[in-house]
């Protein structure tokens, strides 16, 4: 799919772009229910983390508060530090929005805006702003988008269509275009493929392998072949008796999967669970 | 069996005779549950339908009675002196327009921004009474805000006029637009706001150009329902607009309309008055169904569009 689509000219020296996101003692609660306790996680430039573990183990939990967004249910609050290159996000005098800008995010369901066209919705990260930084051509970040999306071929003639008359899985695509239009440094993804057939999912996987070459990917996935197939590191988070999620075990994907060094982690990836 | 007839048969008689009269008390049981089921069904039957037809039997009698009195005159002329025949309603349709629009005007901007507030923001004891407050407001009997718009505007300020008359209909009109807005932004999924927010723009901003646009027809369906209940008030116009026998679009001076119209012209003696007020019903009635078919079928769409 992607091999076939032109390649654009800056596609052939890619920068590394090298952001890192650290947590630190990660605590996550909802008013008074503890959900996530002291997990510590490191994802490296450039690769793809998956985030593992059963139903109410937390991980999307984590996932949202990596870029602030948990913030957005009533009386959810954070303790511990989460680090993006070394720079502490929930540092009092850090705004919450501008977080969000350098850490997109995608959802579990394609939620492109309904009231947008195709095109609205790729450049809606500067059209609902305050507009594109002058001298930038929208056509040119929309078809970039687009292309890195694996969604071009598909839509380039139907750019004034509504972005909901797509199908599910090019829904998906515009939704991850319309979060590298805003150029990120990371990319949050809460079970991007759970509501796609599997050719849909198996175009999102692709151009994760395609997008890690300029981004951080955080994925979370209930899918184990999923985490196989694409995360470079794998993480497991596990909520015991107290309903509070811990991390259970993380290290590189090859290792969790082939020779887990924790019990649970074992019997999960093995259907044990779960 | 009579013939061989034991103590452990008689009782066996005895429990069938039991299970018999059981058998009969729970037929004749179900036969009493059936009638009066029928009979329920059809009383409730019989009370929807008076309660429907008083509806048809208004429209008819209004219509019936009204007709006669609507021509092209009643809508372009103003009254003619007493004891002259013709002439028409033209200042009270036309007062009625601009009061309403100017009442409109006026409570979009509180009726919405309380929605707004109400659905993206309010939570906690303060909300619960904004809430509380708006639904006592829709409540309240119109002739309270007309004597209060009259105590607080007519006397202190404006005198009888279209001002003091637009505020009155605007009272009647922010409760209903914020609570039907409300509803209606509550329809908008949380994904949509998660989109937005996660494309790091700023929570107003979300609201203003994502959320509101996306059920922007259901909004302007609320703020049409509130100008057709405002449209029929009376009690809130008898202190405040007073009324006018002739063209005013002076918001400053006394201002006909339609409902104050026919209640002028109810209470008169004259039989040519009375056929006038009957058409004036009518045309409100019109008016009004014309705006609730509107808002059914705005809604409807709505509906089917998520």
């Amino acid at each position: 799919m992607l091999a076939n689509s032109p390649v654009l000219p800056e596609r052939t020296d890619i920068i590394q772009k090298g952001h890192e996101l650290e947590t630190r003692n990660l605590n996550v609660y909802y008013g008074e229910t503890h959900a996530v306790e002291d997990v510590n996680l490191k994802f490296s430039p450039n690769t793809i983390t998956a985030l593992i573990g059963p139903s109410g183990c937390g991980k999307s939990t984590v996932l949202r508060s990596l870029n602030r967004m948990h913030e957005v249910t009533k009386n959810a609050y954070v303790k511990g530090e989460v680090l993006l290159n070394g720079e502490n996000i929930y540092a009092s005098g850090v705004d919450p929005v501008r977080i969000r800008r350098r850490i997109g995010m995608v959802f579990q369901k394609p939620n492109p805006f309904p009231m947008m066209s195709v095109y609205e919705n790729v450049i809606a990260g500067f059209k609902l702003n305050r507009g594109a930084p002058k001298g930038v051509n929208l056509d040119e970040i929309v078809e970039r988008a687009l292309r890195s999306a694996a969604l071009w071929d598909e839509v380039k003639d139907k750019l004034k269509e509504s972005g909901a008359a797509l199908s599910g899985g090019q829904q998906q695509r515009l939704c991850i275009a319309r979060s590298i239009a805003v150029e990120p440094e990371v990319l949050l993804m809460d079970e991007p493929c759970s509501a796609l057939d599997p050719i849909s999912t198996l175009k999102i996987e692709e151009l994760m392998q395609e997008l890690v070459k300029e981004y951080t990917i955080v994925l979370v996935t209930h899918n184990l072949q999923q985490a196989v197939r694409v995360a470079d590191m794998t993480a497991f988070l596990l909520a015991g008796e107290t309903r509070v999620g811990h991390l259970i075990e993380f290290n590189t994907t090859q290792q969790i999967f082939d020779n887990p060094s924790d019990g649970r982690t074992a019997d999960y990836i093995t259907g044990r669970f779960g | 069996m009579q013939q061989s007839l034991t103590n452990v048969s008689v009782r066996a008689l005895s429990r069938t005779k039991q299970a018999q009269t059981y058998v009969a008390l729970e037929e004749a049981r179900f036969m009493r549950r059936r009638i009066m089921r029928s009979f329920m069904v059809g009383l409730l039957g019989s009370l929807t339908t008076v309660a429907v037809l008083i509806l048809f039997i208004i429209v008819a009698y209004t219509t019936v009675n009204g007709i006669g009195g609507i021509n092209l005159d009643f809508f372009t002329q103003i009254p003619k002196p007493l004891g002259q025949e013709g002439g028409g309603i033209a200042q009270a349709i036309l007062g009625t327009l601009e009061m309403l629009a100017v009442g409109a005007i006026i409570a979009i901007p509180f009726g919405i921004g309380t929605a707004i507030y109400l659905a993206e923001y309010g939570a906690g004891w303060f909300a619960d009474t904004v809430r509380f407050s708006l639904e006592l407001l829709a409540s309240l009997p119109s002739i309270v805000v007309g004597v209060f718009v009259w105590a607080l505007v007519v006397r202190s300020f404006t005198g009888f006029s279209g001002i003091a008359g637009a505020i009155a209909l605007a009272f009647i009109m922010v409760p209903i637009i914020a609570r039907s807005v409300e509803e209606i932004l509550r329809l908008v999924p949380n994904s949509l706001r998660e989109a937005g927010l996660a494309l790091g723009i700023a929570r107003w901003r979300v609201i203003t150009k994502v959320v509101v646009p996306t059920v922007l027809p259901g909004i302007l369906t609320g703020v049409v329902l509130s100008v057709a209940r405002a449209a029929g008030e009376t009690a809130p116009l008898l202190l405040t607009a007073l009324g006018n026998e002739f063209f005013n679009f002076d918001l400053s001076r006394p201002m006909g309309a339609m409902p104050l119209q026919i209640y002028n012209y109810a209470i008169s003696p004259y039989k040519d008055f009375h056929t006038k007020a009957w058409g004036a019903m009518l045309v409100l009635i019109v008016v009004v169904a014309l705006f609730s078919g509107a808002v059914r079928y705005s809604m409807r769409n709505l509906r089917r569009a998520r």
